[in-house]
């Protein structure tokens, strides 16, 4: 297939079986491969969408400063995409982020600013608004906020699916910004509303809950639980075992959120099942492995894994 | 029935410090009351006008009560309940 540029290869993903993960001839299980985009991750359709939102409505100009909390694929897919448009990026992110996500930033020219790791994403958020206030000619596209977050899955993720699976019967997808979820729940809400919405929420080692009282609780903006059918909060023990049943029943080497996404996937499949209903259940594969291979969560036993990833934000 | 509560540690001066505790009832609101009479406060953090507060997430074996039945989702003996506060992911 063929593009004028990289920016305009965003999108239009793979949906491929799953047929030994399936638990049968009529409940099956489907991989959106999101980490066929250009910098690896299903972040650039939420990237490119807010950026050309934001070009078109003038919030965005030549030599503009970019300011965005992140844990990473938001952040190395805004830092491609504003090298090729010439602005300049500030990135807030969690110290206990892997180092791959760090270099890549940092290979794609964006400046990072660390956020404590007590407190996870939370923190990077907290500061990022901080320095905003600060810096108010610098444009924070704010992906738990913005609309355009959820427009791409609504536009894009959505309408693919239902093309190429018109028998679809759920939606698996991670939950974090809450774009993808709510752009392809609002989607099938409209399109074809008996599609159930499954939530899969990374669930961390207790740093990330460090909060100093309930109140600094975080919910994005952008969150409407309508759309939302079940959530799963999944740990780390679950999203490595998936994730490594994957690259051995399926061949797909992917990201350690993808395999808390197939763990609800398998969930749902199993309910499906019990009910003696057929299904069609497709999940979103996030992003690759590559990122991860640092934060040990390939080598050695699923217990040593786990360990492993205690206080990490692996998702 | 026997129910195994964990608690996140920011409500944990109401556990005496315990990570998880054991409570009993056949839904979420009564394992709550139960927890209440041992754990003193514990419950205002939780509840609010008869449903989980906005930044409280509470699971019966991984599945987020608010998807369920809220705070009348019924358990059942050896079920785990984790309750969480909600922070930001992505």
């Amino acid at each position: 297939m063929r593009y004028e540029s990289l920016l305009d290869s965003v999108g239009e993903t793979p949906l491929v079986g799953l047929p030994r993960l399936s638990p049968s001839a009529d409940v099956r299980l489907w991989a959106k491969l999101e980490d066929r985009n250009p910098t690896g991750s299903v972040k650039d359709r939420a990237v490119l969408w807010m950026l050309i939102d934001a070009e078109k409505v003038g919030r965005l100009r030549p030599g503009c400063t970019i300011l965005e909390p992140t844990s990473g694929n938001t952040g190395i897919s805004l830092a491609m995409v504003a090298k090729l448009r010439g602005y300049r990026l500030v990135c807030v992110m969690p110290e206990n982020t892997s180092s791959e996500r760090r270099q890549l930033l940092q290979m794609w020219g964006a400046e990072i600013v660390d956020s404590p790791a007590a407190g996870g994403s939370n923190e990077a958020v907290r500061v990022a608004k901080g320095i905003a206030a600060e810096h108010s000619d610098w444009v924070m596209l704010y992906q738990y906020g913005n609309p355009a977050n959820a427009a791409a899955h609504y536009e894009g993720t959505g309408p693919e699916l239902l093309a190429d699976l018109p028998s679809i019967t759920h939606f698996v997808a991670g939950l974090g910004t809450t774009g993808t979820l709510m752009g392809v729940g609002r989607f099938f809400r409209e399109h074809k509303p008996d599609v159930r919405i499954v939530a899969a929420e990374p669930r961390y080692g207790e740093l990330v809950y460090g909060l100093r009282n309930l109140e600094e609780g975080f919910v994005p903006e952008l969150y409407d639980e309508t759309l939302i059918d079940s959530r799963f909060s999944v740990g780390p023990r679950d999203a490595v075992r998936r994730t490594r049943e994957l690259l051995e029943e399926e061949g797909i080497f992917a990201g350690i959120s993808t395999g808390a996404i197939l763990h609800a996937a398998l969930a749902q499949a199993a309910k499906s099942v019990e009910a003696g209903e057929s299904a069609d259940i497709a999940l979103v594969v996030c992003d690759g492995g590559w990122k991860y291979l640092s934060t040990g969560a390939y080598e050695g036993t699923v217990d040593e894994a786990e360990d492993r990833l205690e206080g990490q934000l692996w998702a | 029935m026997a129910v195994e509560v964990r608690i996140p540690t920011i409500l944990r001066t109401h556990t005496d410090g315990a990570k998880a505790v054991e409570g009993s009832g056949t839904t979420i609101s009564e394992v709550i009351d139960d927890l209440e009479t041992r754990h003193s406060g514990l419950k205002e953090r939780l509840v609010e006008s008869g449903d989980l507060r906005r930044f409280v997430n509470v699971y019966v074996n991984d599945e987020d009560v608010r998807f369920l039945a809220g705070v009348q989702t019924p358990v059942k003996d050896g079920d785990t309940i984790v309750v969480l506060p909600a922070v930001a992911g992505g």
